[in-house]
């Protein structure tokens, strides 16, 4: 059996690798993809936690799953209204609110 | 087994989820004229849950319904009044706006945020507190991105998606951790005690708190979460702006004491009372400062929203050793909620008129509207804290607090600030009542369901301000039912 901390690590590493997916880059989309990375990420430190322990984790990774699929749908949503009225889905050129 | 308990304590939740499928239904069936009659159902539908839950739902001891799910106590059934109320007054706002209040979607969204809120102050695991969180969030960004036409709605929607989505899930990043260190434990109050006879080192259970409280800071918009705030605030439809800064904000404060005060109790990990206190004054001090400089009235009270974050996180701060701490809390919460709606009701109100959100649109609104600028005056020296008003009394109550948990910095740092605050919202009425502009004659129209809403406003304010016992004694109840 492949030992908790391996997992703990990796889990980590993608945690990183989705916040600073989050804070460097300027693309919507890729923006959301981080922020996948950083919700599944939590899903296998879940699902290696509940290998030592009991099943919880494993049903707490479905309702993730569930409420980021919804996340994204109302994201894509979103990105599509901003795209409408800017022409641009780069996050620098959405800034017409200042102050 | 089911008992009648677990209905009665689930009752604000089930009678909205009705709501929601009466009100998609209605407005399937209805013709394009008649869809005034959607606002009607929502307020009369909530006004019918704000009784029901007031009169049935009231809790006794505490208890852990639906497998613990659920925690039926006084803390939830408070907080549960303070969301439908809330829910309620926007939903009155909203009527008569073209492009918002006459379509069906508007009501269930706000429905449905109003359902996630109530779950989160009643949430007693963290697998419901994530769905409640995220139920109550998913909507509001819908919300703030409500006018597709509109050139700021969709951008406001968007950078609050972007915003809630990250520390969302830096928040579940650290419940994954509070899962793992408690020995495979969701149940927040088994967890504790778990992670209490665990004897974790301070450092990481510090880490982990902070990552969980991203999350919650993201919801109360305190320092240094709070980039959104004055964006959303300002593209935002302005009745959602205000459900934004009171409800939601409210939200997020019930599921905060929750969460410190049961999972890391000061005696164990004292560190998080000096870093919510240094979170406290960064927000009073860097809200009130950049207030001071808007011209737009929706970032100030955007600014003013992320202040007043940081008065309530005072008490909260205090919640750790003296029980004054979450009653003051629960108090500001309450009396912020009517004087912060009634604030941007007023501003909805103006914006209907003159299209605008400038400041200096106020400019002679005593003279256009006299009733509507008392309603603004007693909005916005509650809101400064200023005697007989609600704002004043809360704002006693959590300096009382602060000083009462020995942390006299605080409350002397609270004092200045609220001074500070008391300028910017000056201006702004030295506008309404000093200024003249152009257009002097032309009255400003205030329609009957906003009149209404706002009395219903200006009334609370001057009763939590004025008669102080029984509103004092049920928020001492919330003390004391979260252990």
């Amino acid at each position: 059996m492949v030992p908790v901390s391996y997992y703990v690590a990796l889990s980590a590493i993608l945690f990183s690798i989705g916040t600073l997916g989050v804070l460097i880059r300027r693309n919507a989309i890729v923006i959301f993809m981080s922020v996948e990375l950083m919700l599944n990420s939590a899903n296998l430190l879940f699902v290696a936690f509940s290998r030592l322990y009991d099943l919880e984790g494993q049903i707490f990774v479905f309702f993730v799953m569930t409420v980021a699929a919804a996340e994204v749908a109302v994201g894509l949503a979103m990105i599509v209204a901003v795209f409408r009225n800017k022409r641009s889905i780069d996050i620098d050129q959405i800034s017409s609110m200042k102050g | 087994m089911f008992t009648p308990e677990m209905i009665l304590a689930i009752l604000p939740e089930i009678s909205l989820l009705v709501l929601v499928g009466v009100i998609l239904v209605v407005d399937l069936s209805i013709s394009k004229e008649r869809k005034g009659i959607l606002a009607w159902l929502t307020v009369g539908g909530l006004a019918l849950t704000f009784v029901l839950t007031f009169l049935l739902s009231r809790p006794g001891d505490e208890t852990e319904l639906w497998g613990g799910m659920i925690r039926h106590d006084w803390l939830a059934y408070i907080f549960n009044l303070v969301f439908l109320f809330g829910a309620g007054i926007t939903a009155l706002f909203a009527i008569g706006w073209e492009q918002v209040g006459k379509r069906g979607e508007f009501y269930i969204l706000l429905l449905t945020s109003t359902l996630g809120m109530s779950l989160m102050s009643a949430a007693g695991d963290l697998i419901m507190l994530f769905l409640a969180i995220e139920t109550a969030s998913i909507p509001l960004y819908v919300l703030a991105g409500f006018m597709t036409k509109d050139e700021k709605s969709p951008e406001a929607g968007f950078k609050y998606l972007l915003f809630g989505a990250m520390t969302t899930a830096v928040m579940l990043y650290g419940f994954t951790l509070l899962y793992g260190f408690s020995g495979g434990e969701t149940n927040i109050y088994e967890l504790a005690a778990n992670i209490q006879a665990g004897e974790l080192p301070v450092l990481v259970s510090l880490g982990t708190l902070l990552l969980v409280l991203v999350g919650f800071g993201f919801k109360v918009s305190m320092v240094p979460f709070h980039f959104w705030a004055p964006d959303v605030y300002e593209g935002a439809p302005t009745p959602v702006a205000g459900f934004l800064s009171t409800a939601s904000k409210a939200a997020g404060f019930a599921v905060m004491i929750r969460f410190l005060l049961v999972i890391f109790p000061a005696a164990n990990i004292p560190q998080w009372v000096i870093v919510i206190g240094v979170i406290s004054v960064l927000s009073m001090a860097l809200g009130n400062t950049l207030a001071l400089a808007q011209k737009n009235i929706k970032r100030l009270l955007a600014y003013s929203s992320i202040a007043h974050a940081g008065y309530v996180l005072m008490g909260v701060a205090a919640a750790a050793h003296t029980s004054l701490g979450v009653t003051s809390v629960v108090y500001y919460l309450i009396v912020y909620l009517v004087t912060s709606l009634a604030a941007f009701g007023v501003v909805a109100i103006v914006w209907h008129t003159t299209g605008s959100d400038d400041v200096s649109a106020y400019d002679g609104l005593s003279r256009r509207s006299p009733m509507l600028a008392v309603a603004m005056l007693v909005a916005f020296l509650s809101l400064a804290g200023v005697p007989p008003f609600g704002g004043f009394i809360a704002k006693v109550l959590v300096i009382a607090s602060a000083v009462d948990a020995d942390l006299i910095w605080l409350a002397v740092l609270g004092v200045l600030n609220a001074i500070i605050g008391l300028y910017y919202y000056l201006i702004v009425l030295k506008h309404v009542y000093l200024f003249r502009s152009d257009e002097d004659e032309t009255p400003i129209k205030v329609a009957r369901p906003h009149a209404v809403a706002l009395t219903i406003c200006i009334i609370s304010i001057i009763i939590l301000g004025v008669v102080l016992a029984p509103w004092f004694e049920w928020t001492s109840f919330a003390a004391d039912a979260i252990f």
